[in-house]
């Protein structure tokens, strides 16, 4: 099969980009997006052109390095991520259009290579358990419902792709703050610290440069992990609270 | 945004409750709209307790503009480059949010000019509140106008609902879904009974 | 004596002095760990804060040992090459981890661990090791519930086990199949919240590309920042490698695209000696490739193999869809060779079986590379539902990827590399052969000897990074001088002599100008690994494959093409400096494999097997870790042999007829 690529190509942080086009042919159905990447770099550095940055890792979904925006969608049109998306989604002689993922907090490197440091920084404000290595105590000593186990879990899912600011229109990225705060607050293990954890996250997030939350949804439908955009809510009930107290 | 809205929501239903008196005739409608004013009393002065009214109004709608322009600036500083690939957003409603915020914002000048002071209505007579609600909707651009304002209102309460209340940290994972559907059922039911009346004059039934 | 027939050159290896653990200490093995941490020399908590530590790497072994370190007050500089220290490969671990809890009260204890994994390294692991990773296993669990890893549990609130890898005990712990992430994330928030206290420094986008070493002893790194290209010196007081295996020579293999061997290459270079490299893991149940273009390879869990039956066609050849071939037709290999164990025998014999069905023709799927694994028994006697339950998420992933839908078609699974349990040579303490370098990890050698048990990797990375080497290195430290002798600067001659090495090395990649791209020879390499030094190796293919490797090499340095410049981001230069270090380090797996006539764990070489078809060990020759020592790139290195007693666990030959 054969595809059109217009594809974001920007030197450096300050350089200006465009969108530049390819035509790639001779590919399979069964390639993944970043196969297809991959493809397109091999004949690019053959030609002497220098080819296209992007970051990528693991190429099976688990490890959120790789993220770029395909035809408007963050990730592609499959609820998954870059490296599992797959050229059968796209119909032969299609125009693709991969561009970064848009945010000021995530300032461009490189082509399609974005800086999600600010991500770090927010879990580094308190998206933690302090808990010293050498310190624990045994590990039956506190039971956990299942029920709870399960919940702190799915939030605990987050792999930090940056996907939920990408296609949020206002650039927050409260579904990524949401998932880390109500994972460790659900815990007994994250109690003590819940209410430091939530003000110091949320207001590292508003540091950071990320936008307001205004419920637009659009980051939960873009999410990888599949976390669900009541954990925001959940993270607001949290604030809220915390906020109240002495 | 979450307490203004909810403000401004509380007034809109009984705003509409009160509206359908219309359908009463002429006395009790016009004797509603005086009742309004001699509320609270005696202890307060004729017309005190609409003026608190108002000014309560007053301040939810500039704090919840103020609000809502703080965060648009907010979300243009945190995204300043668009994507070269346009994509319409998912929800209609969501998508709706800043822009029928401002069509509603006119909107209430608009009404305030027409039926409150009286300005811009064609009858235009102080305590005729009846008969100056039958003479704006015997106009084709007071239909029109009040119209596209409702049909606005409608789509952002269903989706300024759901909104506000995951601001305010009440929608869990369970709740979502009934507040989904209390969203869009007040959002119908605000649209529907403002725009009954209209309807009502149009088709003569009141008249 | 092993020594090899001498037909290339490079297999012309010499035998140096034998190797002794000097660091192990005596006594009952239960009280070793002990004895050593009592003798440790402590760092007065005052000093600490005045000896820099250098880790490289952010998996599960690096992100606890900084976090470790920086809570005990020393500072740390923490390197790796993702974009965040979330992101290491640990991450894509699914299965779970191992502790010796005894939960289940089904007879578990430290001694059992202890004896699984010393006997499931077919017996070339060091027991005080070995003893000591079960003894710590305890500890890991409690550590990493205190943090919120989210581990499965039962209802009522006490933490859920299963059993893994055919072992009779429940001892394995796990976040459904994401275990690997959420241990990896326990270890990511706890160094997050020392880079936040200032007490680590992190450097990420930023690669080791060289050891500093002064004076005999570990000193620093040189590394280039991977966005500004900028090639700095990092000077410390000691040295941590914590940055993987070398799967990834292999070109396809489960590792991540970017894990790369050049940090513990580098320090092979400088002086650290390599054991073991040709033990290398193949995972019986990978996806298999669909094409040229395929970039890596995706496990699925074991466990898809406790209710899925294996099977080919009895025919060669035979290329009807797999519904068209009717139950007489087909050969359930595993369950004919081995009908004790049937469908769940160990990984390395099942990968074999699966390779020689398909050397005969009888594989499926596109190049023929690949063997059924087929679930409609298990749907006709669970139920779709229960099997959903079990597997969905595994089901969803290879649908995701094949466009297949396995409830229907069987899935299509081949071997694929794994996991690498050669590494550095380490001592009791993890330290290197260069006094100061430490190698924790899948970065060492030490504790899974010949073959690495399920749910066990998880287990030593973060047994070496929270509780082994932090007292280690800790007696490094205090047993350092502490005058101006110790002091060193960028001006060092060493220094510049790293540095040098580093930026030439870099100028010849950019500068070549050739006609291929380091990905083809990786490719190249990758193929001609698999073949020889894969699942099954000879002396003929290995001396093939040595005979090829350095030709491979010459013509990387004379044909490679590297794009762009190295003053900016530049993966090309990236990719293209771990090839250079893969084709010297397969040059070394494929010596070790051919001075190892034996067979042992995931190393099956074909002269030496029962008459059953079976690996067959060597133990009176080949009881000893091979470690290698350098002597110049495409020379023949120098054998150290360690010595390997077993005085606890006896030897003895697997069988699974």
């Amino acid at each position: 099969m054969r595809l059109t690529l217009r594809v974001w190509r920007q030197s450096g942080p300050e350089a200006p980009g465009h969108l530049a086009e390819y035509e790639v042919d001779g590919l399979s159905a069964d390639m993944s997006f970043l196969e297809l990447l991959d493809v397109l770099n091999e004949r690019l550095a053959l030609g002497g052109e220098e080819p296209v940055a992007f970051d990528h890792d693991c190429r099976e979904g688990i490890c959120g390095a790789c993220g770029m925006v395909v035809n408007g969608r963050a990730h592609g049109p499959e609820p998954t991520t870059a490296c599992q998306l797959h050229l059968r989604s796209f119909a032969d002689g299609e125009v693709v259009d991969v561009e970064p993922w848009r945010a000021a907090a995530f300032p461009v490197v490189k082509d399609l290579v974005v800086d999600r440091s600010a991500l770090d920084r927010v879990i580094g404000a308190g998206g933690y358990v302090t808990a010293p290595t050498g310190s624990a105590p045994e590990a039956h000593a506190t039971p956990v419902p299942a029920a709870d186990a399960e919940r702190a879990f799915a939030d605990a899912a987050c792999i930090g792709c940056g996907a939920c600011v990408a296609a949020c229109p206002n650039g927050s990225a409260a579904l990524f703050t949401a998932a880390k705060v109500n994972h460790l607050n659900t815990l007994p293990q994250g109690a003590p610290e819940a209410d430091r954890r939530v003000l110091s996250m949320v207001s590292a997030m508003d540091a950071e440069g990320f936008g307001g939350c205004t419920s637009a949804g659009e980051c939960a439908r873009a999410c990888p992990a599949g976390i669900p955009l009541p954990t925001i809510a959940a993270m607001n009930r949290a604030y809220l609270r915390a906020t109240r107290r002495p | 945004m979450a307490v203004t809205g909810a403000v401004m929501l509380a007034y809109l239903v009984a705003h509409m409750l009160g509206n359908l008196k219309i359908f009463f005739g002429p006395e009790e409608f016009n004797g509603y709209a005086h009742w309004l004013r001699t509320i609270g009393a005696p202890v307060l002065h004729h017309g005190w307790f609409l003026w608190l009214l108002r000014a309560g109004l007053l301040t939810a709608v500039v704090l919840h503009g103020v609000a809502a322009y703080q965060l648009t600036r907010r979300a243009r500083a945190a995204r300043p480059v668009r994507y070269a690939h346009r994509r319409a957003r998912t929800d209609y409603a969501t998508r709706t949010m800043r822009w029928g915020g401002v069509i509603l914002a006119l909107f209430v000048v608009w009404h305030l000019l027409d039926l409150t002071t009286g300005t811009v209505n064609p009858h235009g007579r102080p305590g005729q509140s009846y008969q100056n609600v039958v003479a704006t909707f015997g106009t084709w651009y007071g239909n029109a106008v009040y119209g596209v304002a409702m049909l606005a209102l409608g789509l952002h309460v269903r989706h300024g609902l759901l909104a506000a209340a995951r601001s305010l940290g009440l929608a869990g994972a369970r709740a979502e879904r009934a507040l989904r559907a209390t969203g869009t059922g007040l959002a119908l039911a605000l649209t529907a009974g403002f725009l009954v009346v209209p309807v009502a004059v149009m088709t003569k039934v009141v008249s | 004596m092993p020594q090899a027939e001498p037909t290339p050159p490079y297999a012309r290896y010499r035998l140096g002095e034998p190797l002794v653990d000097t660091a192990a200490p005596g006594g009952p093995i239960a009280e070793r760990w002990d004895r050593r941490r009592f003798e440790a020399k402590l760092v007065n908590p005052a000093g600490r804060r005045r000896h820099t530590v250098i880790v490289v790497g952010t998996g599960l072994a690096g992100g606890a040992a900084g976090a470790t370190l920086a809570e005990q007050g020393y500072r740390v500089e923490q390197f790796c090459y993702q974009d965040s220290p979330r992101r290491a490969h640990s991450i894509a671990a699914q299965g779970g981890i191992n502790a010796a809890k005894n939960y289940r009260n089904d007879g578990d204890s430290v001694w059992r661990l202890f004896h699984d994994t010393v006997k499931g390294g077919d017996f070339r692991a060091r027991e005080s090791n070995v003893y000591r990773l079960a003894q710590v296993s305890v500890e890991i669990i409690d550590q990493c519930v205190a943090q919120g890893v989210p581990f499965a549990r039962e209802y009522g609130g006490l933490l859920d086990t299963r059993s893994f890898g055919g072992v009779q005990v429940s001892r394995t712990f796990y976040a459904r199949g994401q275990t690997g992430q959420q241990l990896l994330l326990g270890a990511y928030q706890a160094l997050a919240r020392q880079i936040a206290a200032g007490n680590v420094t992190m450097h990420a986008r930023t690669e080791m590309l060289d050891l500093v070493v002064v004076d005999g002893r570990a000193r620093g790194i040189v590394a280039r920042d991977l966005v500004t290209g900028r090639v700095d010196t990092y000077l410390a007081d000691a040295v941590v490698l914590a940055t993987g295996g070398y799967g990834n020579a292999f070109h396809l293999s489960t590792n991540a695209k970017n894990s790369n061997a050049t940090a513990i290459w580098r320090a092979h270079r400088r002086g650290a000696y390599f054991a073991n490299p040709c033990f290398t893991q193949i995972h019986p149940t990978c996806i298999p490739r669909s094409g040229d273009h395929q970039s890596k390879l995706t496990l699925m869990s074991e466990s898809l193999r406790n209710d899925g039956r294996i099977w080919v066609p009895r025919a060669a050849g035979d290329t009807r869809p797999p519904d068209r071939i009717p139950q007489d037709e087909r050969d359930y290999y595993l369950e004919r060779l081995y009908p004790a164990f049937g469908n769940l025998v160990p990984r390395d014999i099942a990968s074999r079986a699966a390779k020689n069905v398909c050397d005969e023709g009888r594989g499926v799927g596109p190049g023929g590379q690949g063997v059924y694994l087929d679930f409609a028994d298990a749907i006709a006697r669970l139920g779709r539902e229960a099997v959903t339950r079990r597997y969905g998420n595994l089901f969803e992933m290879y649908q995701r990827i094949t466009a297949e839908d396995p409830y229907r078609v069987p899935m299509r699974i081949y071997p694929a590399i794994h996991y690498t349990m050669g590494g550095l040579w380490v001592d009791y303490d993890l330290q290197t052969t260069v006094p100061g370098l430490f190698a924790i990890g899948e970065a060492n050698f030490s504790d899974h000897g010949a073959n690495r048990l399920g749910a066990s990797a998880l287990m030593q990375g973060l047994a070496d990074g929270y509780f082994v080497l932090p007292p280690a290195l800790g007696d490094y430290l205090a047993r350092l001088p502490r005058d101006a002798s110790w002091a060193v600067d960028a001006d060092h001659p060493a220094v510049h002599d790293a540095v040098f090495a580093v930026t030439d090395r870099q100028y010849a990649l950019l500068s070549n100008n050739g006609d291929r791209t380091a990905d083809s020879f990786h490719r190249e390499l990758g193929a001609l690994l698999w073949d020889t030094c894969g699942m099954a190796r000879d002396a003929d293919g290995l001396r093939r494959a040595l005979e090829r490797i350095p030709a491979l090499r010459a013509e990387f340095w004379r044909r490679v093409r590297v794009p762009g410049s190295g003053t900016a981001l530049n993966q090309a230069l990236e990719r293209a400096g771990r090839v250079a270090d893969h084709l010297e380090l397969a040059e070394l797996m494929c010596l070790d494999a051919l001075h190892r006539t034996e067979s042992c764990g995931g190393h099956f070489r074909v002269e030496s097997q029962t008459p059953h078809g079976e690996a067959a060990r060597r133990d009176a020759e080949f009881a000893y870790v091979a470690a290698w020592e350098f002597t110049g790139t495409g020379r023949a290195p120098v054998l150290h042999r360690e010595e390997l007693t077993f005085e606890h666990v006896h030897p003895t030959q697997r069988s699974y007829t």
